[in-house]
């Protein structure tokens, strides 16, 4: 394009990342995100990779996609459907053509459609001449060849070079939204810091592929996303797993008690492992356990020693672990357990997102089993619940269940970065040593909490196990009104904590025709549909739940403030069906979607103006 | 008296600092009261602060335990306890950690734990209890039940292969491992001290009856007859002789042992072996280990005690080099690495 094509100013983009695994599609786009978050853009990013590391070159099930919403305002998801979408072969093309807005713009690897890779892609005619990407702007780009070009001085072998077709792809793409190179160099420079060669194969090629889109005439406009209007202070783009992982060792810091972490490896959540165990330096101890339970049972164990206590884990991993989370209750004992869900049952979709283990968290365990249960609602809210999580858990004596998900876990956001002295203050019930009163189940009156007595300190020797004890005195019983006294005493435990969490809030007037009611992950999606039409002038509010079990103490009044109430969540209904038992008044509608996919905003859009519109429902 | 980094008591203790309040509810003439009197005995040896020993066990009879000695203690869920135990010593180096486990705990529902942590070489002390049954549900075959014999859920007698301890434990890369009779008090003591000094995961199995559910399941090495011929006792630095006047010696033929008469059929003093509890290859340990009747006895005593670095402080070190090596001395600084952006 010629030097005065028009530039578009734009609210927000959505923009899509598509190859081949190995094609480094996550790398460029987090290099994009990195980048248009440095120039003041807010964003919101989801990494979208199969479940095979490498599956076979060119086909469908290998497509490894990266998407990014950047804007000047507010940004709460990852987007619907592309405004561009880069593809580096058919196949990225074939899977995901279906998420381009129509007159999106389309950035192709004209070279990868060759008729071996059509064929392995299920396509009969050639997409870029049938006719079938008419609705579309298509910049094909000859991004292998000239990529090969580009690195002809370097004596480097094609296949090397191929390997940084992504930092052409890239290139085009920060001019097609107007952002010089310096930014992307520094990060580059970064990355590649201990790998001269490397950072200078991606250099040339990111260069060559903004100074091949800035000379061709197929780019006609380019965009331009201004600054966004965001909060004084020092910002970070980071993921929900590593926003857990550090809200965790902030948790640990204010509470003075060390970090022990018991994990065994699972998708989406081994990244808080590996995030964890990198921070050694700060005396955390963290043990890869030969199993799931053995991770939850070496937390049991720290934590009776003394350790803020952590165990993580997805969907099955928390099946595992049931047995020992009643441990952990009737021993009175803070442990949290992060659970970051994905599709299930079984080993169902392990990359794909879902909030189906909601019910498990509340109730999939023997005996009556009461523990608090939280969930997260954008990635970097995962930091502000794992911390709360902790300390609830710790100045509670009792397990805590934190819900996020494999969409927020891999999705990534702006993070604004708070002093940890600011956080709220987190103290230990712990006993004092030769406390010649300290008897091991003995409470506060107020709270229920029992103290914390750690082996070492003098005095303060005593038993705890699975057994159910007498109150105050921590003796194996069978007596049958004690062990009804202590059930009901572990119940209520539990449930006083609401009078320690925030009142419910509504996004929106506090009445009208909908309300919608959601919880988790789903924040982001659900908000920017609210927010659309709450400026068309509609009668929507939204609730969105964090405390689950126990629930806010406002939230019957929260419930019966509309006309009607939706619950929208990525399952079959399992909020709903909580609500309808804990608070049986209200008439719950439900919009369900189990798809391993992420609300639409326009989708809910048009759901929830049917519910304001169908006086019947 | 044992000195290393866990705090020693600036008193002599006694027996009584750890008798428990709790009534004993083991069955009268059970094995496992002989074995609480060995740790009562031994504990105020070891010589450590009465607050810094801890118990940890799973689910079965000798997972009581716990709630017999007075010291800190997790009674757990079944067959986990040394998962437990992980996070209690990685949590506190400075506890000696003491697990109480039966055949069924350690080597059916909890096998994988226990392999694991002998693998890892987790500095504690577990303590077997091995009766060939499970006891607590009253009479099912366990994974050390001897082939062929009949229990409640095999009326028709056993056809599984059961597990020799010391093999599992030995294949499992076991650092220490020593086996002894419930009835026999002392050598308990002795045994339990070894692993006490020991650092590493050390493995106490105690041949022990279960009057009730598996009576005289270890008579063929106990009954007096034949217990002379039958057991091994062990010393290190001394040739590994048995029989009733301590005629019989074990012997390397090829690459099997055999048992030999000293003074018959040419066999010398010389041609016993002499036991090395310190080696470091497990090999002969392995071998020792299997030993059995009818052809050979059954070795009792320390028999594998081999130096070898252990997880815990393997953690420590890794912990304090990251430490020293590392920019990032608090939670800020580790909010503010990498790349971050100021909005004014």
């Amino acid at each position: 394009m010629n030097k005065q094509a028009p530039i578009k100013e734009k609210e927000s983009v959505v923009i899509k990342f598509v190859g081949d695994s190995g094609d480094g599609m996550q790398l460029a786009g987090t290099l994009f995100s990195d980048t248009s978050a440095v120039l003041g853009n807010d964003l919101f990013t989801f990494p979208d990779y199969p479940a095979e590391i490498r599956a076979p070159h060119n086909t469908l099930a290998g497509v490894s996609g990266f998407q990014v919403q950047i804007g000047s305002e507010k940004i709460f998801s990852s987007g619907d459907l592309c405004d561009v979408l880069v593809v580096m072969n058919p196949a990225s093309l074939k899977t995901n053509i279906k998420w381009v807005r129509p007159g999106g713009t389309i950035i192709i690897d004209g070279d990868s459609f060759n008729e071996k890779a059509l064929g392995k892609s299920g396509y009969q005619t050639n997409p870029l001449t049938d006719g079938s990407l008419d609705v579309y702007k298509v910049i094909q780009a000859p991004i292998t060849t000239v990529t090969r070009d580009s690195l002809a001085d370097m004596n480097i072998s094609a296949r090397a070079a191929d390997r940084s077709r992504n930092m052409f792809a890239l290139g085009i793409v920060t001019f097609l939204f107007s952002q010089g190179l310096e930014t992307t160099y520094k990060f580059l420079e970064s990355k590649f810091a201990d790998k001269p060669d490397i950072l200078e194969i991606n250099k040339v090629v990111l260069t060559a592929g903004h100074n091949f889109a800035d000379t061709i005439e197929a780019v006609d406009s380019a965009f331009k996303v201004p600054e966004a209007k965001l909060k004084k202070g020092r910002y970070r783009n980071i993921s929900g797993n590593v926003a857990t992982a550090w809200g965790l060792i902030a948790a640990a810091e204010r509470s003075g008690r060390p970090l022990f972490l018991g994990s065994y490896p699972i998708t989406p959540a081994t990244e808080i492992l590996m995030e964890i165990t990198k921070n050694k330096n700060l005396g955390i101890k963290v043990f890869q356990a030969e199993d799931e339970i053995a991770g939850i049972c070496s937390a049991i164990g720290a934590s009776y020693t003394g350790s803020l206590a952590v165990t993580t884990t997805s969907g099955p991993g928390l099946s595992l672990k049931s047995e020992a989370i009643g441990l952990a209750v009737i021993t009175e004992l803070p442990l949290v357990i992060v659970n970051v869900q994905r599709a299930g049952p079984s080993t169902g979709m392990p990359t794909k997102s879902e909030q189906s283990d909601l019910l498990q968290a509340l109730w999939g365990r023997n005996g009556e089993c009461p523990v608090i249960v939280m969930a997260a609602s954008t990635p970097a809210s995962c930091f502000y619940f794992a911390y709360e999580a902790a300390k609830i858990s710790i100045e509670h004596m009792t397990p805590v269940i934190l819900l996020t998900d494999g969409y927020l876990g891999n999705g990534s956001e702006l993070f604004r970065i708070p002093r940890v002295s600011d956080l709220p203050e987190i103290i230990p019930p712990l006993a004092k040593a030769n406390d010649e009163n300290y008897k091991p189940y003995k409470r506060d009156p107020e709270t229920l909490v029992r103290q914390w007595a750690l082996p070492g300190t003098e005095g303060l020797r005593h038993r705890v196990g699975g057994l159910e004890k007498t109150d105050i005195h921590g003796v194996v019983s069978t007596d049958p009104l004690n062990h009804q006294m202590m059930v009901q005493i572990r119940e209520a435990k539990v449930k006083k904590v609401a009078d320690r969490i925030p009142l419910q809030k509504i996004e929106g007037e506090n009445s009208g025709d909908l309300l919608v009611v959601s919880w988790g992950g789903t924040e982001g999606s659900i908000r920017t549909a609210i927010r659309e039409m709450q400026k068309k002038g509609k009668k929507i509010g939204h609730a969105h739940f964090n405390h689950i079990m126990p629930l806010p103490k406002n939230t019957i009044e929260i419930l019966s403030s509309y006309r009607k109430v939706v619950v929208c969540e990525l399952n079959n209904g399992q909020f709903a069906k909580y609500l309808r038992s804990e608070i049986p008044e209200i008439k719950y509608l439900q919009y369900n979607k189990i798809q391993g996919l992420p609300f639409f905003t326009g989708e809910l859009i048009e759901i929830f103006n049917q519910l304001i519109e169908n006086q019947q429902s | 008296m044992i000195t290393n980094r866990i705090t020693s008591s600036e008193k002599q203790l006694t027996k009584e600092d750890f008798i428990s309040d709790q009534m004993v509810k083991w069955c009268p003439g059970c094995g496992a009261h002989a074995i609480l009197k060995a740790v009562e005995n031994v504990f105020p040896e070891i010589g450590y602060k009465k607050e810094n020993f801890m118990f940890v066990s799973g689910i079965g009879c000798s997972s009581r335990f716990p709630y017999y000695v007075d010291t800190y203690g997790i009674h757990g869920i079944h067959g986990r306890a040394a998962a437990i135990a992980t996070g209690v010593k990685l949590s506190n180096p400075g506890l000696s950690v003491w697990i109480a486990t039966g055949d069924g705990d350690s080597m059916a529902i909890g096998g994988n734990h226990f392999i694991h942590i002998i693998r890892r070489n987790l500095d504690v002390n577990i303590i077997l209890f091995n009766n060939q049954i499970y006891g607590l549900t009253k009479g099912q075959y366990s994974p050390t039940t001897p082939i062929g014999s009949i229990t409640k859920t095999s009326p028709h007698g056993t056809v599984e292969h059961p597990f020799v301890t010391a093999g599992l434990v030995m294949g499992a890369q076991g650092t220490f491992f020593a086996r002894v009779i419930d009835t026999n008090i002392k050598m308990m003591t002795e045994v339990m001290f070894e692993a006490a000094k020991h650092d590493g995961t050390s493995v106490i199995e105690i041949l022990q009856n279960c009057i009730i559910f598996a009576d005289k399941t270890h008579a063929d090495i106990t009954d007096k007859e034949i217990r002379d011929d039958h057991q091994l006792h062990l010393k290190h630095g001394e040739p590994m002789l048995y029989g009733k006047n301590k005629e019989k010696g074990i012997q390397l033929k090829g690459t099997k042992l055999q048992g030999v008469v000293v003074g018959l059929n040419g066999v010398e003093m010389e041609d016993i072996l002499i036991h090395d509890q310190y080696e470091k290859n497990p090999g002969f340990h392995r071998m020792l280990g299997k030993m059995g009747p009818p052809d050979l006895p059954v070795a009792l005593g320390v028999i594998r005690s081999a130096e070898f670095s252990t997880y815990d402080d393997m953690v420590e070190v890794q912990i304090e080099s990251a430490r020293e090596q590392s920019n990032i001395k608090c939670a800020d600084d580790l909010l503010n690495s990498g790349e971050t952006f100021e909005i004014k």
